[in-house]
Protein backbone atom coordinates (compact mmCIF):
# COMPACT_ATOMS: atom_id res chain seq x y z
CA UNK A 1 0.00 0.00 0.00
CA UNK A 2 1.75 3.69 -0.91
CA UNK A 3 -0.12 6.60 -0.21
CA UNK A 4 0.84 9.91 -2.63
CA UNK A 5 0.36 13.18 -1.47
CA UNK A 6 -2.39 14.80 -3.37
CA UNK A 7 -2.18 18.84 -3.21
CA UNK A 8 -2.12 19.98 0.10
CA UNK A 9 -4.95 18.30 2.00
CA UNK A 10 -5.48 14.61 0.02
CA UNK A 11 -4.43 11.40 -0.46
CA UNK A 12 -4.57 9.07 -3.37
CA UNK A 13 -3.80 5.03 -1.35
CA UNK A 14 -2.99 3.32 -4.13
CA UNK A 15 -3.34 -0.93 -3.21
CA UNK A 16 -2.57 -3.88 -5.82
CA UNK A 17 -5.61 -5.32 -6.64
CA UNK A 18 -9.53 -4.05 -6.84
CA UNK A 19 -10.42 -6.56 -3.88
CA UNK A 20 -7.92 -4.88 -2.02
CA UNK A 21 -9.21 -1.36 -2.89
CA UNK A 22 -12.73 -2.18 -1.90
CA UNK A 23 -11.59 -3.71 1.69
CA UNK A 24 -9.76 -0.34 2.08
CA UNK A 25 -12.64 2.08 1.05
CA UNK A 26 -14.96 -0.41 3.93
CA UNK A 27 -12.35 -0.05 6.35
CA UNK A 28 -11.73 3.77 6.10
CA UNK A 29 -15.49 4.28 6.00
CA UNK A 30 -15.87 2.00 9.10
CA UNK A 31 -13.19 4.23 10.62
CA UNK A 32 -15.50 7.83 9.49
CA UNK A 33 -18.21 6.50 11.29
CA UNK A 34 -16.01 5.73 14.06
CA UNK A 35 -15.32 9.66 14.32
CA UNK A 36 -11.19 8.57 14.09
CA UNK A 37 -11.06 9.84 10.80
CA UNK A 38 -12.39 13.55 9.31
CA UNK A 39 -12.43 13.89 5.63
CA UNK A 40 -15.01 15.49 3.46
CA UNK A 41 -14.58 12.07 0.19
CA UNK A 42 -13.82 9.27 0.29
CA UNK A 43 -13.57 8.06 -3.28
CA UNK A 44 -12.83 4.59 -4.50
CA UNK A 45 -11.34 3.69 -7.54
CA UNK A 46 -9.93 0.88 -9.58
CA UNK A 47 -6.99 0.14 -7.51
CA UNK A 48 -6.92 3.15 -5.81
CA UNK A 49 -9.07 4.93 -2.49
CA UNK A 50 -9.01 8.65 -2.78
CA UNK A 51 -9.04 10.79 0.86
CA UNK A 52 -9.73 13.87 -0.47
CA UNK A 53 -10.71 16.86 2.14
CA UNK A 54 -7.85 15.49 5.51
CA UNK A 55 -7.31 17.73 8.54
CA UNK A 56 -4.08 15.82 9.08
CA UNK A 57 -2.69 13.96 5.37
CA UNK A 58 0.86 13.06 6.68
CA UNK A 59 -0.43 11.24 9.73
CA UNK A 60 -2.72 9.06 7.35
CA UNK A 61 0.24 8.31 4.62
CA UNK A 62 2.18 6.84 7.64
CA UNK A 63 -0.48 4.96 9.33
CA UNK A 64 -1.92 3.89 6.26
CA UNK A 65 1.35 2.40 4.93
CA UNK A 66 1.66 -0.26 7.88
CA UNK A 67 -2.27 -0.70 8.15
CA UNK A 68 -3.57 -3.95 8.02
CA UNK A 69 -7.00 -3.41 6.17
CA UNK A 70 -9.22 -6.53 6.99
CA UNK A 71 -11.22 -8.60 4.24
CA UNK A 72 -14.33 -6.81 3.06
CA UNK A 73 -17.18 -8.07 5.86
CA UNK A 74 -20.15 -9.79 4.50
CA UNK A 75 -22.52 -7.63 3.75
CA UNK A 76 -25.62 -8.25 6.07
CA UNK A 77 -28.27 -6.97 3.73
CA UNK A 78 -28.52 -9.11 0.20
CA UNK A 79 -27.79 -8.19 -2.89
CA UNK A 80 -29.44 -5.24 -4.82
CA UNK A 81 -32.00 -7.17 -7.85
CA UNK A 82 -32.01 -5.45 -10.54
CA UNK A 83 -34.70 -6.69 -13.44
CA UNK A 84 -33.47 -6.95 -16.63
CA UNK A 85 -34.17 -7.96 -20.32
CA UNK A 86 -31.14 -9.47 -22.25
CA UNK A 87 -31.87 -7.58 -25.35
CA UNK A 88 -28.60 -5.27 -25.59
CA UNK A 89 -27.56 -4.79 -29.52
CA UNK A 90 -24.36 -6.30 -28.64
CA UNK A 91 -24.89 -9.26 -26.89
CA UNK A 92 -24.49 -11.48 -29.77
CA UNK A 93 -20.89 -9.61 -30.40
CA UNK A 94 -20.16 -10.81 -26.50
CA UNK A 95 -21.82 -13.67 -26.74
CA UNK A 96 -19.41 -14.64 -29.87
CA UNK A 97 -16.18 -13.33 -27.62
CA UNK A 98 -16.92 -15.59 -25.28
CA UNK A 99 -17.41 -18.50 -27.43
CA UNK A 100 -21.15 -18.88 -25.85
CA UNK A 101 -24.74 -18.80 -27.64
CA UNK A 102 -26.42 -15.25 -26.40
CA UNK A 103 -29.22 -17.32 -24.18
CA UNK A 104 -25.38 -18.35 -22.32
CA UNK A 105 -24.44 -15.09 -22.31
CA UNK A 106 -27.53 -14.00 -20.59
CA UNK A 107 -27.42 -16.96 -17.93
CA UNK A 108 -23.65 -16.14 -17.11
CA UNK A 109 -24.32 -12.46 -16.66
CA UNK A 110 -27.34 -13.46 -14.53
CA UNK A 111 -25.78 -16.06 -12.60
CA UNK A 112 -22.77 -13.97 -11.32
CA UNK A 113 -22.96 -11.51 -8.09
CA UNK A 114 -21.93 -8.17 -8.62
CA UNK A 115 -20.22 -5.77 -6.54
CA UNK A 116 -19.67 -1.76 -7.15
CA UNK A 117 -16.14 -1.50 -6.94
CA UNK A 118 -16.63 2.44 -7.42
CA UNK A 119 -18.70 4.89 -8.98
CA UNK A 120 -17.67 7.49 -11.77
CA UNK A 121 -18.67 8.74 -15.20
CA UNK A 122 -22.07 10.02 -14.23
CA UNK A 123 -23.82 10.64 -11.01
CA UNK A 124 -25.16 7.00 -9.90
CA UNK A 125 -23.37 4.97 -12.36
CA UNK A 126 -21.50 2.21 -10.62
CA UNK A 127 -18.19 0.19 -11.68
CA UNK A 128 -19.35 -3.50 -10.82
CA UNK A 129 -17.51 -6.26 -10.97
CA UNK A 130 -17.54 -10.08 -10.22
CA UNK A 131 -16.91 -11.55 -14.12
CA UNK A 132 -13.63 -13.87 -13.84
CA UNK A 133 -10.99 -12.44 -16.02
CA UNK A 134 -12.18 -14.56 -18.92
CA UNK A 135 -15.46 -13.16 -19.56
CA UNK A 136 -13.96 -9.32 -19.62
CA UNK A 137 -14.48 -7.44 -23.05
CA UNK A 138 -13.05 -4.75 -24.41
CA UNK A 139 -14.78 -1.09 -25.39
CA UNK A 140 -16.50 -0.88 -28.60
CA UNK A 141 -13.87 0.50 -30.91
CA UNK A 142 -16.39 3.03 -31.86
CA UNK A 143 -18.11 4.76 -28.85
CA UNK A 144 -22.06 5.35 -29.45
CA UNK A 145 -23.10 8.80 -29.50
CA UNK A 146 -26.10 8.13 -27.59
CA UNK A 147 -26.84 4.85 -24.79
CA UNK A 148 -30.20 5.16 -23.70
CA UNK A 149 -30.88 5.33 -19.56
CA UNK A 150 -31.17 1.65 -18.22
CA UNK A 151 -28.46 0.11 -21.10
CA UNK A 152 -26.82 -2.38 -18.94
CA UNK A 153 -23.24 -2.43 -20.52
CA UNK A 154 -20.03 -4.73 -20.24
CA UNK A 155 -16.53 -3.00 -20.72
CA UNK A 156 -12.74 -4.16 -19.36
CA UNK A 157 -14.26 -6.19 -15.69
CA UNK A 158 -16.69 -3.76 -15.68
CA UNK A 159 -20.57 -3.83 -15.95
CA UNK A 160 -22.57 -0.94 -15.51
CA UNK A 161 -25.86 0.82 -15.76
CA UNK A 162 -26.12 4.02 -17.60
CA UNK A 163 -28.60 5.93 -15.24
CA UNK A 164 -29.09 8.58 -18.05
CA UNK A 165 -29.03 8.32 -21.77
CA UNK A 166 -25.52 10.01 -22.35
CA UNK A 167 -22.84 8.71 -25.00
CA UNK A 168 -20.81 5.61 -24.50
CA UNK A 169 -18.28 3.44 -25.35
CA UNK A 170 -19.22 -0.09 -23.55
CA UNK A 171 -20.94 -3.17 -24.60
CA UNK A 172 -24.68 -3.29 -24.57
CA UNK A 173 -26.02 -6.60 -23.60
CA UNK A 174 -29.61 -5.59 -22.13
CA UNK A 175 -32.03 -2.86 -20.44
CA UNK A 176 -32.86 -2.51 -16.81
CA UNK A 177 -36.06 -0.03 -15.70
CA UNK A 178 -34.76 -0.03 -12.71
CA UNK A 179 -34.35 3.94 -11.57
CA UNK A 180 -30.24 4.28 -10.88
CA UNK A 181 -30.57 7.61 -9.96
CA UNK A 182 -33.24 9.85 -8.76
CA UNK A 183 -31.87 13.41 -6.82
CA UNK A 184 -35.48 13.34 -5.24
CA UNK A 185 -35.39 10.00 -3.40
CA UNK A 186 -33.25 8.99 -0.56
CA UNK A 187 -30.55 7.92 -1.24
CA UNK A 188 -30.59 9.14 -4.65
CA UNK A 189 -28.23 6.79 -6.06
CA UNK A 190 -29.50 2.84 -5.63
CA UNK A 191 -25.76 1.81 -6.33
CA UNK A 192 -23.18 2.86 -3.70
CA UNK A 193 -19.48 1.36 -3.44
CA UNK A 194 -19.73 -1.46 -1.50
CA UNK A 195 -23.23 -2.67 -2.42
CA UNK A 196 -23.94 -6.15 -3.87
CA UNK A 197 -26.08 -6.50 -6.94
CA UNK A 198 -27.54 -9.42 -8.95
CA UNK A 199 -29.50 -9.24 -12.30
CA UNK A 200 -32.65 -10.93 -12.72
CA UNK A 201 -33.83 -11.59 -15.81
CA UNK A 202 -37.38 -10.86 -16.96
CA UNK A 203 -39.84 -11.48 -19.74
CA UNK A 204 -40.46 -9.07 -22.06
CA UNK A 205 -43.18 -6.51 -20.85
CA UNK B 1 -47.08 38.69 0.48
CA UNK B 2 -44.59 40.15 -2.43
CA UNK B 3 -43.94 37.62 -5.44
CA UNK B 4 -39.88 37.46 -4.68
CA UNK B 5 -39.00 36.19 -7.91
CA UNK B 6 -36.70 37.31 -10.57
CA UNK B 7 -37.61 37.68 -14.24
CA UNK B 8 -34.35 36.72 -16.56
CA UNK B 9 -34.59 39.60 -19.39
CA UNK B 10 -31.34 38.72 -21.04
CA UNK B 11 -29.69 35.25 -20.09
CA UNK B 12 -26.06 36.04 -21.29
CA UNK B 13 -23.69 33.95 -22.63
CA UNK B 14 -23.82 31.43 -20.26
CA UNK B 15 -25.26 32.00 -16.58
CA UNK B 16 -25.73 29.79 -14.15
CA UNK B 17 -26.66 29.46 -10.43
CA UNK B 18 -24.36 28.89 -7.71
CA UNK B 19 -23.76 28.57 -4.32
CA UNK B 20 -21.06 26.39 -2.27
CA UNK B 21 -21.21 22.82 -4.26
CA UNK B 22 -22.62 19.46 -3.08
CA UNK B 23 -18.90 18.22 -1.68
CA UNK B 24 -19.26 14.77 -0.21
CA UNK B 25 -21.18 12.93 -2.87
CA UNK B 26 -17.98 11.94 -4.84
CA UNK B 27 -17.98 8.42 -4.44
CA UNK B 28 -21.86 8.43 -5.97
CA UNK B 29 -19.96 10.10 -9.31
CA UNK B 30 -21.08 13.50 -7.95
CA UNK B 31 -18.92 16.68 -9.02
CA UNK B 32 -18.38 19.22 -6.40
CA UNK B 33 -19.64 22.45 -8.47
CA UNK B 34 -19.95 25.97 -6.98
CA UNK B 35 -19.09 29.55 -7.76
CA UNK B 36 -15.58 29.46 -9.84
CA UNK B 37 -14.05 32.23 -7.55
CA UNK B 38 -15.56 31.45 -4.27
CA UNK B 39 -14.38 34.59 -2.56
CA UNK B 40 -16.09 36.86 -5.15
CA UNK B 41 -19.48 35.26 -4.70
CA UNK B 42 -19.00 35.28 -1.23
CA UNK B 43 -18.45 38.50 -0.85
CA UNK B 44 -21.55 39.63 -3.01
CA UNK B 45 -23.61 37.40 -0.55
CA UNK B 46 -21.90 39.18 2.77
CA UNK B 47 -22.96 42.64 0.61
CA UNK B 48 -26.74 42.35 0.49
CA UNK B 49 -26.73 40.60 3.83
CA UNK B 50 -27.07 36.66 2.84
CA UNK B 51 -25.51 34.23 4.59
CA UNK B 52 -22.26 32.78 2.35
CA UNK B 53 -23.64 29.22 1.31
CA UNK B 54 -26.59 31.35 -0.16
CA UNK B 55 -27.09 30.88 -3.99
CA UNK B 56 -25.89 33.42 -6.82
CA UNK B 57 -25.99 34.18 -10.41
CA UNK B 58 -22.56 33.37 -12.08
CA UNK B 59 -22.31 35.25 -15.50
CA UNK B 60 -19.82 34.60 -18.11
CA UNK B 61 -18.08 37.33 -19.65
CA UNK B 62 -20.82 39.36 -21.20
CA UNK B 63 -23.12 39.91 -18.01
CA UNK B 64 -27.00 39.34 -17.94
CA UNK B 65 -29.94 41.34 -17.32
CA UNK B 66 -33.21 40.28 -14.81
CA UNK B 67 -36.29 42.27 -13.10
CA UNK B 68 -37.13 41.70 -10.05
CA UNK B 69 -40.80 41.26 -8.97
CA UNK B 70 -40.50 42.79 -5.68
CA UNK B 71 -38.19 45.78 -4.07
CA UNK B 72 -34.29 44.01 -3.64
CA UNK B 73 -31.03 44.62 -2.41
CA UNK B 74 -28.48 43.33 -5.04
CA UNK B 75 -24.39 43.65 -5.79
CA UNK B 76 -22.54 42.67 -8.35
CA UNK B 77 -18.60 41.51 -7.88
CA UNK B 78 -15.77 39.47 -9.44
CA UNK B 79 -15.21 40.28 -12.85
CA UNK B 80 -15.81 44.08 -13.18
CA UNK B 81 -18.38 45.28 -15.39
CA UNK B 82 -20.86 48.26 -15.92
CA UNK B 83 -24.22 48.10 -14.08
CA UNK B 84 -27.30 49.97 -14.47
CA UNK B 85 -30.50 50.13 -12.36
CA UNK B 86 -33.44 51.11 -14.78
CA UNK B 87 -31.21 52.53 -17.19
CA UNK B 88 -29.22 54.73 -14.70
CA UNK B 89 -25.41 53.68 -13.82
CA UNK B 90 -25.41 51.78 -10.66
CA UNK B 91 -22.26 50.61 -8.51
CA UNK B 92 -20.62 47.88 -8.90
CA UNK B 93 -18.89 45.90 -5.53
CA UNK B 94 -21.51 47.75 -3.38
CA UNK B 95 -25.18 47.04 -2.14
CA UNK B 96 -27.48 48.70 -4.73
CA UNK B 97 -31.65 49.02 -4.30
CA UNK B 98 -33.48 47.55 -7.61
CA UNK B 99 -37.34 48.21 -7.04
CA UNK B 100 -39.91 45.95 -8.23
CA UNK B 101 -39.70 45.83 -11.92
CA UNK B 102 -36.83 48.13 -12.37
CA UNK B 103 -34.21 46.45 -14.91
CA UNK B 104 -30.86 45.22 -13.50
CA UNK B 105 -28.65 45.05 -15.99
CA UNK B 106 -25.30 43.57 -15.38
CA UNK B 107 -22.87 44.59 -18.02
CA UNK B 108 -20.20 43.00 -19.96
CA UNK B 109 -16.86 42.49 -17.96
CA UNK B 110 -14.54 44.79 -18.46
CA UNK B 111 -11.61 42.36 -17.08
CA UNK B 112 -11.55 38.99 -16.27
CA UNK B 113 -14.52 36.58 -16.94
CA UNK B 114 -17.04 35.62 -14.24
CA UNK B 115 -18.92 38.44 -12.81
CA UNK B 116 -21.00 37.52 -9.73
CA UNK B 117 -24.92 38.63 -9.23
CA UNK B 118 -26.19 38.58 -5.59
CA UNK B 119 -29.82 39.09 -4.74
CA UNK B 120 -30.91 39.44 -0.57
CA UNK B 121 -32.35 35.99 0.63
CA UNK B 122 -30.90 34.69 -2.22
CA UNK B 123 -32.21 32.50 -5.91
CA UNK B 124 -34.71 29.77 -3.91
CA UNK B 125 -34.50 27.12 -6.60
CA UNK B 126 -34.96 23.90 -5.21
CA UNK B 127 -31.69 22.44 -4.16
CA UNK B 128 -30.15 18.82 -4.82
CA UNK B 129 -28.39 16.99 -2.51
CA UNK B 130 -27.72 20.00 -0.50
CA UNK B 131 -27.14 22.83 -3.54
CA UNK B 132 -28.63 24.95 -5.90
CA UNK B 133 -25.72 25.04 -8.17
CA UNK B 134 -26.18 23.95 -11.57
CA UNK B 135 -22.92 21.63 -12.49
CA UNK B 136 -22.35 21.60 -16.06
CA UNK B 137 -20.84 18.23 -16.50
CA UNK B 138 -23.41 16.04 -14.50
CA UNK B 139 -26.67 18.36 -15.18
CA UNK B 140 -27.50 18.17 -11.72
CA UNK B 141 -29.29 21.50 -10.43
CA UNK B 142 -31.27 24.19 -12.30
CA UNK B 143 -30.40 25.30 -16.42
CA UNK B 144 -28.59 27.74 -17.16
CA UNK B 145 -30.67 30.86 -17.47
CA UNK B 146 -32.94 31.33 -20.48
CA UNK B 147 -34.66 34.27 -21.50
CA UNK B 148 -37.91 34.72 -19.99
CA UNK B 149 -37.35 32.48 -17.14
CA UNK B 150 -38.32 33.25 -13.65
CA UNK B 151 -36.22 32.40 -10.57
CA UNK B 152 -37.43 32.11 -7.24
CA UNK B 153 -35.74 34.73 -4.18
CA UNK B 154 -35.81 33.71 -0.54
CA UNK B 155 -37.08 36.23 2.30
CA UNK B 156 -33.88 38.41 3.17
CA UNK B 157 -32.03 37.87 6.04
CA UNK B 158 -31.03 40.82 7.43
CA UNK B 159 -30.26 44.49 6.62
CA UNK B 160 -27.28 44.61 3.76
CA UNK B 161 -23.25 45.67 4.20
CA UNK B 162 -22.94 49.47 5.04
CA UNK B 163 -20.17 50.11 2.39
CA UNK B 164 -20.16 52.41 -0.24
CA UNK B 165 -17.42 50.20 -2.22
CA UNK B 166 -15.26 46.95 -1.99
CA UNK B 167 -11.65 46.96 -2.82
CA UNK B 168 -11.01 43.70 -5.58
CA UNK B 169 -8.15 43.00 -6.97
CA UNK B 170 -8.32 43.42 -10.93
CA UNK B 171 -7.80 40.04 -12.66
CA UNK B 172 -4.13 40.14 -12.92
CA UNK B 173 -2.64 39.89 -16.71
CA UNK B 174 -0.88 36.52 -16.13
CA UNK B 175 -1.62 33.83 -13.58
CA UNK B 176 0.74 32.51 -11.37
CA UNK B 177 -0.73 28.77 -10.33
CA UNK B 178 1.38 27.77 -7.57
CA UNK B 179 1.51 23.88 -7.92
CA UNK B 180 2.89 20.59 -5.63
CA UNK B 181 4.12 17.85 -7.88
CA UNK B 182 2.16 14.45 -8.02
CA UNK B 183 0.68 12.61 -7.01
CA UNK B 184 1.40 10.97 -10.78
CA UNK B 185 4.85 13.18 -12.04
CA UNK B 186 6.53 9.96 -12.00
CA UNK B 187 4.42 9.18 -15.20
CA UNK B 188 6.22 11.74 -16.68
CA UNK B 189 10.11 12.50 -17.89
CA UNK B 190 12.25 15.31 -15.85
CA UNK B 191 11.96 17.30 -19.04
CA UNK B 192 8.12 17.40 -18.67
CA UNK B 193 8.52 18.65 -15.27
CA UNK B 194 11.00 21.45 -15.96
CA UNK B 195 8.26 22.63 -18.64
CA UNK B 196 5.91 22.51 -16.55
CA UNK B 197 7.81 24.63 -14.19
CA UNK B 198 9.24 27.29 -16.84
CA UNK B 199 7.52 27.22 -20.70
CA UNK B 200 5.25 29.42 -21.16
CA UNK B 201 1.11 28.39 -21.31
CA UNK B 202 -1.65 30.13 -22.08
CA UNK B 203 -5.29 30.26 -21.16
CA UNK B 204 -7.12 27.80 -23.87
CA UNK B 205 -10.42 29.02 -25.33
CA UNK B 206 -11.84 25.98 -24.70
CA UNK B 207 -11.59 26.30 -21.38
CA UNK B 208 -15.14 25.75 -19.50
CA UNK B 209 -16.76 25.40 -15.60
CA UNK B 210 -15.05 21.50 -16.18
CA UNK B 211 -11.18 22.78 -16.53
CA UNK B 212 -8.94 25.38 -17.20
CA UNK B 213 -7.76 23.92 -20.53
CA UNK B 214 -3.97 25.73 -21.52
CA UNK B 215 -2.20 25.95 -24.51
CA UNK B 216 2.03 25.74 -24.71
CA UNK B 217 4.66 22.42 -24.87
CA UNK B 218 3.23 19.14 -24.84
CA UNK B 219 4.30 17.10 -21.44
CA UNK B 220 6.34 14.11 -22.50
CA UNK B 221 5.46 11.37 -20.82
CA UNK B 222 7.71 8.55 -19.18
CA UNK B 223 4.96 5.83 -19.57
CA UNK B 224 2.59 5.63 -22.09
CA UNK B 225 -0.87 4.46 -21.76
CA UNK B 226 -3.94 5.22 -19.11
CA UNK B 227 -4.39 4.87 -15.25
CA UNK B 228 -6.87 2.78 -14.46
CA UNK B 229 -9.63 5.37 -13.00
CA UNK B 230 -8.56 6.92 -10.32
CA UNK B 231 -10.58 9.55 -7.52
CA UNK B 232 -9.74 13.30 -9.00
CA UNK B 233 -9.19 16.38 -6.49
CA UNK B 234 -10.42 20.24 -7.62
CA UNK B 235 -6.99 21.98 -8.82
CA UNK B 236 -5.51 18.67 -10.26
CA UNK B 237 -3.51 19.35 -13.60
CA UNK B 238 -4.29 16.38 -15.43
CA UNK B 239 -2.37 15.98 -18.76
CA UNK B 240 -4.44 14.22 -21.69
CA UNK B 241 -2.64 12.38 -24.26
CA UNK B 242 -1.95 15.64 -26.06
CA UNK B 243 0.23 16.78 -23.37
CA UNK B 244 -1.52 20.31 -22.58
CA UNK B 245 -2.31 20.65 -18.59
CA UNK B 246 -5.68 21.37 -18.11
CA UNK B 247 -6.26 22.69 -14.21
CA UNK B 248 -9.65 20.67 -12.94
CA UNK B 249 -12.31 23.29 -11.61
CA UNK B 250 -15.62 23.04 -9.88
CA UNK B 251 -17.42 20.57 -12.03
CA UNK B 252 -14.52 18.18 -12.48
CA UNK B 253 -15.06 14.63 -13.23
CA UNK B 254 -14.78 12.57 -9.92
CA UNK B 255 -12.72 9.76 -11.53
CA UNK B 256 -10.32 9.92 -14.69
CA UNK B 257 -7.60 7.73 -16.04
CA UNK B 258 -5.49 10.28 -17.45
CA UNK B 259 -2.39 11.28 -15.35
CA UNK B 260 -1.97 13.93 -12.79
CA UNK B 261 1.05 15.60 -12.57
CA UNK B 262 0.26 18.31 -10.02
CA UNK B 263 -2.28 19.78 -8.05
CA UNK B 264 -2.93 23.72 -8.10
CA UNK B 265 -3.36 25.18 -4.55
CA UNK B 266 -6.85 26.12 -3.55
CA UNK B 267 -6.26 29.30 -3.14
CA UNK B 268 -4.66 30.33 -7.07
CA UNK B 269 -8.16 28.95 -8.41
CA UNK B 270 -10.21 31.71 -8.56
CA UNK B 271 -7.58 33.48 -10.44
CA UNK B 272 -7.63 30.70 -13.12
CA UNK B 273 -11.60 30.90 -12.82
CA UNK B 274 -10.95 35.16 -14.15
CA UNK B 275 -8.36 34.22 -17.05
CA UNK B 276 -9.89 35.40 -20.30
CA UNK B 277 -8.51 32.97 -23.24
CA UNK B 278 -4.93 33.98 -24.26
CA UNK B 279 -3.91 35.13 -20.55
CA UNK B 280 -0.54 33.53 -19.89
CA UNK B 281 -0.08 31.02 -16.94
CA UNK B 282 2.89 30.17 -15.20
CA UNK B 283 2.97 26.77 -12.60
CA UNK B 284 5.11 27.63 -9.94
CA UNK B 285 6.33 24.38 -8.42
CA UNK B 286 6.00 24.91 -3.86
CA UNK B 287 5.65 22.30 -1.54
CA UNK B 288 3.18 20.76 0.27
CA UNK B 289 2.38 22.68 3.73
Amino acid sequence: MRALPVGDDALLVEVSSGKEAQALHAELVRRRAEGALTVREIVPAARTVLLDGLADPARWAAELTTARIPEVPAHARGPIELPVRYDGPDLAAVAERWGVSEGEAARIHAGTEFTVAFCGFAPGFGYLTGLPDRFHVPRRATPRTSVPAGAVALAGPYTGVYPRSSPGGWQLIGTTDAVLWDHTRVPAALLAPGARVRFVPVEDA
Amino acid sequence: MTDRALVVVRAGALTTVQDRGRPGYAHLGVPRSGALDAPAAALVNRLVGNPPDAAVLETTLNGCAVRPRSTVTVAVCGAPCPVAVGGRPAAWGAPVLVRAGELLEVGAATAGVRSYLAVGGGVAVEPVLGSRATDLLSGLGPAPLADGMVLPLGAPYGPPARVDGTPQPRPPAEIVLRVIPGPRADWFTARALRDLATRAYRVSAASNRIGLRTEGPALERARPGELPSEGMVLGAVQVPPDGRPVVFLADHPTTGGYPVIAVVRAADLPAAAQALPGTPVRFVPVRRR
